[in-house]
């Protein structure tokens, strides 16, 4: 390996689930510190570039190293929010032991018969599980059970959920798709918190608002069709989605 | 009711279905609560039925029906959560052809094994009257087991049951909890078809868990709750079945049906209520400030 401080290494990643690649020839590179933003149309392959960091799928082609390692290897350092979790809402669950199943594999020393390891929750998750909650401000919902949630409740539940594992990657998927326009700038504004300690990638569909939070921008199409730190301008867009594209100033301040 | 009491003093075979009874309530109160709030009683209902393929072979060939009943259940538990876990989408055409394949295979078998015919029926429906001792002293083994390994897996099996995905990213082994998931509900099949039989395994099963569910919000309270009522159903539809002489299972059952149907009419219309009181009380509070 080279001695870079990139910490997502994608090199000519192709991947498809079916005969017509959803992904090609990706070449990606995240330094440590970076707020990336993903952005790009519709069944564009954000959401399978983000599973294939995560190491949920397998390229065909191409290599993927996170922090150095395999993506299967790394998963316990990386903190994911799904855009479509994968529970129902009427499961019997507290919010508390949800954000608990996020410390599972914490402790965990690496090998093969670590994960089969029978035992409880420590003290110290407990009060990790309460610190992740008062970062994303939901303290007060620890005993309440799921299915009573808001759209935007839930969504910090799912945050702390990602943090508690104390990850060095935090990797989101449309975390404001759900929810209205005054709590999406609330979780931004979060997460330019998280920044400060921790590497951030961040799917949107909303390229204009997120341009003001993020240090990087890639665009996906099928293909890594820009990859850079400059403003995002019209042109670009233009080029990502073809015609017609409104771009709406978001100014929240 | 008070003949059924007085009548247990005495009787042995009583007792031992009392105790039948409770020992089933242990297994179903605790893998019912993973079968109702993981969704998957059909899955479940596929393997007891094809637990009859197993019992059929097993009989025709002049092994223990039990030990025929024990293989298929644990073969067509890790068959269909295989299948599940790699295709997703045919797991219910696969649980609907094991679901019919093994009553087939059960049927032919028993169909060409003389003098077995009568006993197709306590396959079917089972009788708690008829358990042996041998049979008791496995069913507390399973129950232990089954306790063990949940109270030193329960948060594996919590991740598992709520999120695969996210159970995968935080490291766990998320096919091999699934399969044993699996197979210990098919273990728990082949013990509650000793008490009610293969066509009434799956209430006694579900409806426990799924009545406990409308009112206590955790795995650990639905477990403990729906073994307490799984307790009091079997032992209450025995005692409700000895005086007019019916079948003690299907009494089981239709009383754990009937208290499934009240309870969800009851909490639907609990929760109505709160939900009105609630609007209530934010108008006189001042209503909307918004």
């Amino acid at each position: 390996m080279t001695a870079t401080n990139n910490i997502i290494q994608l090199q000519d990643v192709t991947f498809s689930y079916a005969a017509a690649p959803v992904l090609e020839s990706i070449q990606l590179d995240v330094k440590e510190g970076e707020f990336l933003g993903i952005v790009g149309p519709n069944a564009g392959g954000k959401s399978t570039l983000l599973k294939l960091i995560l190491g949920l799928h397998k390229p065909q082609s191409g290599h993927i190293r996170i922090l150095g390692q395999d993506p299967r290897k790394a998963q316990r350092l990386l903190g994911y929010v799904p855009q479509y979790p994968g529970f129902s809402r009427d499961f019997p669950i507290t919010v508390e032991q949800l954000v608990l199943l996020g410390r599972l594999g914490f402790h965990a020393p690496s090998g093969w018969l670590a994960m089969f390891r029978p035992g409880r929750y420590s003290q110290q998750d407990h009060s990790a599980v309460k610190n992740a909650l008062q970062e994303v401000e939901a303290d007060h919902l620890a005993s309440r059970q799921i299915a009573g949630l808001s759209g935007g409740e839930l969504q910090r539940v799912l945050l702390a959920r990602a943090l508690v594992g104390e990850p060095r990657i935090l990797i989101l998927d449309e975390p404001t798709a759900n929810i209205d326009q005054r709590l999406e700038s609330e979780i931004f504004e979060l997460l330019k918190q998280l920044h400060e300690r921790m590497t951030i990638l961040v799917v949107s569909h909303d390229i204009g608002f997120i341009s003001s939070y993020v240090t990087q921008v890639a665009c996906i199409n099928r293909t890594l069709m820009c990859h850079n730190t400059d403003s995002v301008d019209g042109a670009m867009i233009q080029n990502l989605y073809g015609e017609h594209v409104r771009m709406v100033a978001h100014d929240h301040h | 009711m008070s003949d059924f009491f007085s009548a247990l003093a005495l009787y042995g075979f009583l007792q031992t279905a009392v105790l039948a009874g409770l020992l089933a309530s242990v297994g179903c109160g605790v893998m019912g609560t993973y079968v109702v709030v993981k969704r998957i009683a059909f899955l479940a209902g596929g393997i007891a039925h094809s637990v009859l393929g197993g019992m059929g072979a097993a009989v025709y060939f002049g092994f223990d029906p039990l030990s025929g009943a024990l293989f298929a259940a644990i073969l067509s538990a890790l068959l269909i959560g295989w299948v599940r876990l790699q295709w997703q989408q045919q797991e219910d055409t696969l649980i609907s052809a094991l679901w019919a394949i093994g009553m087939a295979v059960g049927i032919l078998f028993i169909s060409q094994t003389p003098g077995y015919q009568s006993d197709l029926m306590s396959y079917l429906f089972g009788n708690i009257l008829m358990v042996s001792k041998q049979s008791l002293w496995l069913m507390a083994t399973l129950d232990v087991l089954l306790i063990l390994i949940v109270s030193a897996y329960h948060r594996q099996f919590l991740a598992v049951v709520f999120d695969e995905e996210f159970a995968r990213l935080r490291g766990i082994p998320v096919r091999f909890f699934y399969l044993l998931l699996l197979v210990m509900v098919a273990l728990t099949v082949v013990l509650l078809i000793q008490v009610v039989g293969l066509i009434l395994v799956l209430a006694l099963l579900t409806l426990p868990a799924a009545i406990a569910a409308h009112y206590v919000h955790s795995i650990g309270k639905m477990m403990l709750l729906s073994t307490l009522l799984g307790s009091l159903f079997s032992v209450c539809g025995l005692a409700l079945s000895y005086q007019p002489d019916l079948p003690a299972g299907p009494s089981i059952i239709l009383l754990a049906g009937a208290a499934y149907i009240l309870s969800a009419l009851f909490s639907h219309a609990w929760l109505r209520h709160k939900r009105r009181t609630a609007i209530t009380q934010y108008q006189t509070a001042g209503g909307r400030n918004e």
